[in-house]
């Protein structure tokens, strides 16, 4: 069973790292990178850049209204994620348990990642994204 | 809450069990270079795993649970070295050399105090050689097969006895026998806990692979039983392959085995139809074949070939699997290459069922007739006798081929030799057809 970490971060945690060494956050995170690899558990995952630096696109309206951001409106960030593959939610839950880089303010969110098979196989929108994944190697 | 099955509770004992999951290796690993004896880092870490089932649910999940197993797996050690010192010399000299530490006997550890005590078993560059080791001697050749698969199973996958016993579909007493008796027969031989030296590693590491590979084939072609696949033992097959891939990253058949299992795994949401009946490759929605475990398995696959020492039998097969994830349809596949990687397959490791296998591959690539001569020497060689395998390929080709009286007995010889339910059906089913 494949289940999402998500990564969930707030102001607190945000200004509880401002100070830390950059090498010290790579270290951190990639020891534990290292240790799913060694359980053989890590299937993927992504980290995700300053949100001052995105976008948000807002539909409250017509046309839709888009903003730099997300500043201040937003209580949780989502700022990166692991996909790991376990034998239950269990599981799952020990390895965000482990993450690193974590504090008051900090949250992992954790989702079962739905499988192939939980998805009409004979739609075509299906066969196109299935055969875009099968060219690229996509999970 | 102690003794009620309040929320609390439950969770408390989850958290043991996903814990020794993903800890249970390193665990015992550590234990034994400690006490250079696997058989009692076994016992001792078994024991630590019984108090952790009383005490976290009791007392709150301490804040680091693999320090925590570690060390009353330790000091649980060094109670039973002096237990047998008054017995033996030996024992009273290592219970002195391992009390050092200046371990408390008996009771619950402190948490803090106690954590930072296990946390010093853990020595990270020592962890992975340890949990090699482990693999080493859980595998090793003085033991059955049996008792290599269930001790593999309880030391590197963190699996109880009863998750073996109903895995493999046998009472627990047995398991707790085999485990019981592999235990012996290692301290009885005194098997040293070692990664085996330079010269004897490649040898001794192709028993842990085929332990690894069992646990696999058991798991996605059960041999009896109603399940046709029981994907926990084929996960936990592919999890120990992910494992050693890391902890052997030289040695190409342990890429060419890792890609053998995501490939075959990636076959399996479309092994089983609605009912969990068997479908057969031929009528396989390729859809639904996982296209990221193909991914995997392809790249290990390229990291074995990657080697230049040519494929060994596990990245042959492997290769052979490619070949079907590759293609679009049974027609689409490349039969010719499957028949020369089972020619190359029969030169490494020559067997009935790769034989039989490249007789198949033949009547894809070249037509029913000629590979009915490979299947009747089989046959005639009485190699595969009492396996439903031989007669319900020979029954498909005389299909084939027309000779529909003689496909009928043949078919109906391989269902009575059948003992997988499901697999019986679909030969029923072609019986069937043939009237």
């Amino acid at each position: 069973m494949k289940y999402m970490l998500i990564m969930r971060a707030t102001d607190e945690t945000f200004a509880a790292y401002e100070h830390v060494d950059f090498e010290e956050i790579i270290e951190a995170m990639g020891r534990f990178n290292q240790e799913m690899i060694s359980a053989g558990v890590l299937v993927a995952a992504e980290g995700l850049d300053d949100a001052s630096e995105g976008v948000v696109v807002d539909y409250s309206s017509q046309p839709p209204v888009v903003t730099d951001g997300p500043y201040g409106e937003t209580k949780e960030l989502f700022t990166g994620f692991w996909i790991v593959d376990v034998a239950s939610k269990d599981e799952a839950i020990e390895w965000a348990k482990r993450a690193p880089l974590t504090g008051p303010g900090s949250k992992l969110e954790i989702r079962r990642v739905n499988s192939v098979e939980e998805f009409p196989q004979d739609n075509e929108w299906t066969r196109k994204e299935r055969a875009w994944r099968e060219a690229t190697g996509q999970l | 809450m102690a003794g009620g099955h309040g929320p609390a509770v439950r969770d408390a004992r989850h958290v043991v069990g996903a814990v020794w999951r993903i800890e249970s290796a390193r665990i015992v690993g550590a234990l034994a270079r400690y006490t250079g004896d696997v058989a009692l880092a076994e016992d001792v870490a078994q024991e630590a795993l019984a108090e952790a089932l009383v005490a976290w649910p009791r007392d709150g999940v301490p804040h680091n649970p693999a320090g925590w197993l570690t060390t009353v797996g330790r000091r649980r050690a060094i109670d039973t070295f002096r237990r047998r010192a008054a017995l033996d010399e030996r024992y009273a000299a290592l219970a002195h050399q391992l009390g050092e530490g200046g371990a408390a006997s008996g009771g619950s550890p402190a948490s803090s105090g106690a954590a930072s005590e296990g946390a010093l078993l853990f020595d990270p560059d020592r962890v992975d050689d340890d949990v090699l080791a482990l693999a080493f001697t859980a595998c090793h050749p003085a033991l059955s097969p049996e008792a290599q698969v269930a001790l593999t199973l309880r030391v590197i996958g963190g699996l109880t006895s009863d998750e073996i016993a109903r895995a493999f579909l046998v009472p627990t007493a047995t398991v707790q026998a085999r485990i019981t008796r592999a235990k012996k027969t290692l301290s009885a031989a005194r098997v040293p806990f070692e990664v085996p030296p330079p010269e004897e590693r490649r040898e001794r590491l192709g028993s842990v692979l085929s332990v690894v590979y069992l646990v696999f084939t058991e798991g996605s072609t059960a041999t009896s039983g109603d399940d046709l696949i029981r994907p926990d033992l084929a996960h936990e097959a592919l999890r120990m392959a992910r494992v050693l891939a890391r902890l052997a990253p030289d040695e190409p058949e342990v890429h060419g085995l890792l890609a053998l299992l995501e490939l075959t795994a990636a076959r399996f949401p479309a092994r089983t139809g609605p009912e969990g009946d068997p479908v057969l490759l031929e009528d396989q929605d390729r859809r639904r074949w996982d296209r990221a475990a193909i991914g995997r398995g392809r790249a290990a696959l390229a990291r074995a070939a990657g080697a230049g020492r040519g494929l060994g039998a596990y990245g042959l097969q492997a290769a052979i699997a490619e070949c079907h994830a590759v293609a679009p349809s049974v027609d689409d596949t490349d039969w010719e290459r499957i028949v020369v990687l089972y020619e190359a397959l029969e030169r490494l490791a020559p067997s009935p069922v790769v034989e039989l296998n490249r007789a198949v591959a033949l009547s894809m690539a070249l037509g029913p007739a000629v590979a009915l001569p490979v299947v009747d020497d089989l046959a005639g060689s009485e190699r595969l006798a009492g396996s439903h395998l031989l007669p319900s390929v020979r029954g498909e080709l005389l299909t084939r081929l027309g000779r529909t009286e003689e496909a009928r007995s043949e078919l109906s010889r391989a269902v009575d030799l059948c003992a997988n339910y499901r697999e019986r059906a679909v030969l029923e089913r072609k019986l069937g057809d043939l009237s």
